[in-house]
């Protein structure tokens, strides 16, 4: 029992990073009803910008403390740069077709972009460790933490509210909740839709980049690293509902905490037991526990 | 003439709109019953009720002496209650004639005739011939046989509803429930169309339901007609006379006008 | 979708190679086995393709069928193929019996998502069980076919005729479905489902036995890629092993029941190929052509050699 505390810091830690790399995911299905495999891809990418630029920065001798601007930035920049790409020059046209057919585009994107990883960054992997321990720790209880990780808790916090924000307050945030309701009808109306869809597509993987450049400084970051984020990104948002954004909260919050649970009670179930929450919520309650997706269920 | 189908005390709501009060309906065996009303008068609703699409909040469905009221759409069609679509269902990317064929295998299906080893094609119940037979036979009936390999989706508007209701009858219903069979069926098609659908059904000696607004249509084929408004039954009669009816003239055949009428009436009063 | 020449064109392929086996290299033998697997898997995954379902975890059933295999093996020593197969194919059909109850009622990406979940719950479960080696696996035991061990020279061609063989007779037996009524409804599944309720048959009884044929083609041919391979590890569980089964499937198309082999075939060229020519670009070439004949050819592969029914 004296374990709770490291299991309840553990698992906002872990959520905090889950709805940073998840929350993207959610609201381009959410605006454009697609299910995106190329998620992991940003991720990754985000990652390894962070590592090079970051690199570069600290290898020329620049104020560490602003490094984790320079995360941020590539973050952004990677993904400002390869996502309207996409989206305009090949998502574009695939919007008329079935969902599982654009899930299934995208997962070819994906794999186009593993290896283009890999030609630009090599295979040999990265380490920028500097911005982790630059902050020094904190104790809680007998257990220490470092502080780093209090920047992705804050930038998890920071997008959620944001994105809320922008959706219930902004006059942009209502023409979206319109494009979510309607997209025929919003073009009818003079909407944008097509602006509209490739700002979310920017600004989701651009979510995603930016997990996987935080998250870059605590790994050593090596091809691959976006095959497992799409998984479980999925078990996020499934488990919170597909296109909700308080439901990729409350699903990260759940996996966070039953991962961290698991991984000090009960290590051999830790890998299965979130697809097994994933499934239970597929199960009983398909929409997810907020939802606007309707489930095709006879 | 025996009652194949009777439904007592049928009452559905949905919120705080009625769309079925207090209906009691007896229909005969080999009849052919005309139902009209204006949208929302509760056509739809009943029939959805008899092929237990819907539930009715109160009453009962009884079919051959067999309370159905709580069946599933596809146990009443196994039963021998068919409905053909308002807006045809069709399968997009199959012939005409594997439209066919799939109904009948359907049938054999639920017959236990599946055939997975067997070597000889088992002949379809109720038809007394081999599904393909079959299948030529009906589409023959139906005047389908020319468009026999032709796509559903590149079909012309008539023979969409043709083949929807053509597949109807590979089970051998008793019963025929016909949504609109002429609508979106252009003026000249419509008693071409009806001509044949009729014609096809009373060889096979089927009970007839049909919905209709072309009361044209309804006055020629209809034996016996219910008129339908805001969820109850306001005529049930032949079709000279349901026709004439004063109520159903006004809210049925001519309902739009009336209220110009009244208004009329009221500035003028 | 059945031309009568199909099935006799198979036998004849899988004839050739039969014939042809003892003077083919090794690495050739391996390379049509677990095509013949891949194979399988897909061919159960175009059954489920016709009536509109795509399965992202196909891998579960093939993992299944491969573990099993493995541990009749080493835990009963029984290293005979068929056996090893049949119980493989046993175990899946019986896990897609159970689970079947829930996936059919799902549809479109729900369905896809669901069964992801069930096979990545297999990874799991796999990747940390000690007994089975965790994420490391276990080696399988060399294969003898009705009690005949072959020399290490003739093993590989020895599985490679049985493999053909298992192939030859489950395409046969899918064809034959296909034939049936419940094989034909599949296409009306996919285009209009309440008018199949309206027909007066169950959908989801369909379907659901859709998802047990389809589980035990998989699990056979996990079970042939357990013998051929020789080791068996959770990865065959994860989601990236059902990618490459729905890529093999989108490749081939829903033509014809041969249509997966061809599928399968073309993937391990690709595969070898592109891995030789450059190993950092295989997944590349993947994905290119899995969008070139998304976008292109739809139907795939297959739809190249038939006319489709014109208007």
């Amino acid at each position: 029992m004296d374990q709770i505390p490291a299991v309840l810091v553990d698992g906002i830690f872990y959520a905090a990073w889950l709805f940073v790399a998840a929350v993207g995911m959610t609201l381009i299905y959410g605006v454009m009803k697609i299910v995106n495999l190329t998620h992991g891809s940003f991720y990754a990418l985000g990652a390894y910008a962070a590592a090079s630029l970051t690199g570069a920065w600290l290898a020329k001798g620049y104020p560490p403390m602003l490094s984790y601007a320079v995360l941020l930035g590539s973050a952004v920049l990677v993904s400002v740069i390869v996502a309207p790409l996409i989206e305009r020059g090949i998502l574009r046209f695939m919007y008329t077709k079935d969902e599982v057919v654009i899930l299934l585009i995208t997962y070819a994107l994906f794999l186009i972009l593993e290896d283009t990883i890999k030609l630009i960054w090599g295979v040999d992997p990265y380490f920028i460790a500097e911005p982790y321990g630059l902050l020094g720790s904190f104790d809680v209880g007998d257990l220490s933490y470092p502080t780093y990780n209090l920047i992705l808790v804050g930038i998890a916090i920071a997008s959620g509210v944001g994105l809320t924000l922008m959706l219930r307050g902004t006059r942009i945030g209502k023409l979206l909740l319109t494009v979510i309701h309607d997209p025929e009808v919003s073009r009818a109306m003079g909407i944008n839709v097509d602006r509209f869809y490739l700002v979310t597509f920017t600004f989701g993987s651009m979510l995603a980049a930016i997990g996987g450049a935080f998250t870059a400084p605590t790994v050593s970051v090596v091809p691959g690293l976006g095959v497992e984020i799409i998984v479980l990104s999925f078990a996020v948002v499934v488990i919170g509902g597909l296109g909700s954004l308080p439901g990729a909260a409350l699903g990260a919050v759940i996996v966070g905490l039953v991962r961290s649970a698991t991984i000090h009670y009960a290590p051999e179930v830790e890998l299965f037991v979130i697809y097994f929450v994933m499934a239970l919520v597929l199960a009983f309650r398909p929409r997810g526990l907020f939802s606007l997706a309707e489930p095709r269920k006879i | 003439m025996a009652v194949v189908l009777d439904a007592r005390d049928l009452n559905k709501h949905f919120g705080a709109i009625t769309a079925a009060m207090n209906i009691n309906v007896a229909i005969e065996q080999d009849s052919v019953v005309g139902l009209i009303g204006t949208n929302g008068a509760g056509k739809t609703t009943f029939i959805n009720m008899i092929t237990g699409y819907i539930k009715p909040d109160t009453g009962s469905i009884v079919y051959q002496g067999r309370d159905i009221t709580a069946l599933s759409p596809r146990e009443i069609t196994r039963a021998g209650i068919c409905r053909s679509f308002q807006i045809p269902q069709l399968y997009a990317s199959l012939s005409v004639f594997e439209h066919m064929m799939v109904g009948l295998g359907v049938v054999l299906r639920n017959a236990g005739l599946d055939g997975y080893f067997s070597r000889k094609r088992p002949n379809v119940p109720g038809h007394d011939a081999p599904a393909e037979e079959v299948a030529e036979r009906i589409l023959e009936r139906f005047g389908l046989a020319s468009y026999r390999d032709k796509n559903a989706q590149v079909l012309p508007g008539g023979v969409r509803k043709l083949l929807d209701i053509a597949l109807t009858m590979v089970a051998k219903p008793t019963i025929l429930l016909l949504d609109e069979p002429t609508s979106g069926v252009s003026a000249e098609e419509k008693f071409g169309i009806m001509d044949m659908v009729m014609s096809a059904v009373k060889a096979e000696g089927a009970t007839v339901l049909f919905v209709e607004h072309d009361m044209e249509v309804v006055s020629r084929f209809a034996q016996r007609v219910i008129a339908f408004y805001d969820g109850r039954i306001i005529a049930d009669a032949a079709p000279e006379i349901a026709l004439t009816d004063p109520e159903v003239k006004r809210y049925v055949v001519g309902g739009a006008l009336h209220r110009l009428d009244e208004q009329q009436g009221a500035a003028n009063a | 979708m059945s031309r009568d020449r199909t099935l006799p064109i198979l036998g004849a392929v899988l004839l050739a190679v039969v014939l042809a086996g003892p003077l083919l290299p090794q690495w050739a033998l391996f390379l049509v086995t677990i095509a013949i697997a891949k194979g399988l898997v897909a061919l159960g995954l175009m059954l489920l393709l016709r009536a509109g379902l795509v399965s992202f975890g196909q891998a579960l059933y093939y993992c299944i069928g491969a573990y099993t295999a493995g541990s009749v093996g080493k835990f009963f020593h029984v290293g005979d193929m068929l056996m090893q197969m049949l119980a493989g194919a046993a175990a899946a059909a019986l896990v897609a019996f159970i689970l079947g109850f829930l996936l059919a009622r799902y549809r479109g990406i729900f369905f896809g998502l669901l069964s992801l979940a069930l096979s990545m719950i297999l990874y799991g479960l796999l990747a940390k069980n000690e007994a089975l080696g965790s994420t490391d696996g276990f080696n399988v035991l060399p294969s003898t076919v009705l009690g005949i061990r072959p020399t290490e020279a003739w093993v590989r061609y020895v599985v490679v005729a049985v493999g053909c063989g298992v192939a030859l007779l489950a395409t046969a037996l899918v064809y034959r479905y296909l034939k049936t009524p419940l094989g034909q409804l599949a296409p009306a599944i996919k285009d209009n489902e309440i008018r199949v309720e309206y027909m007066g048959t169950s959908v989801r009884n369909a379907i659901h036995v859709l998802y047990v044929i389809a589980a035990a083609l998989s699990g056979i041919g996990g079970a042939l890629a357990a013998t051929t391979v020789g080791h068996i590890d959770p990865d065959m569980a994860y989601w990236t092993t059902s990618g490459e089964f729905i890529f093999i499937t989108i490749l081939a198309g829903t033509g014809s029941v041969v249509a997966p082999f061809l599928g399968a075939a073309i993937f391990g060229i690709i595969h070898t190929v592109a891995f030789d020519l450059s190993p950092n670009t295989w997944q590349m070439s993947l994905g290119t052509v899995l969008l070139l004949v998304i976008v292109f050819l739809p139907d795939g592969l297959w739809s190249l050699f038939t006319r489709r029914k014109a208007a």
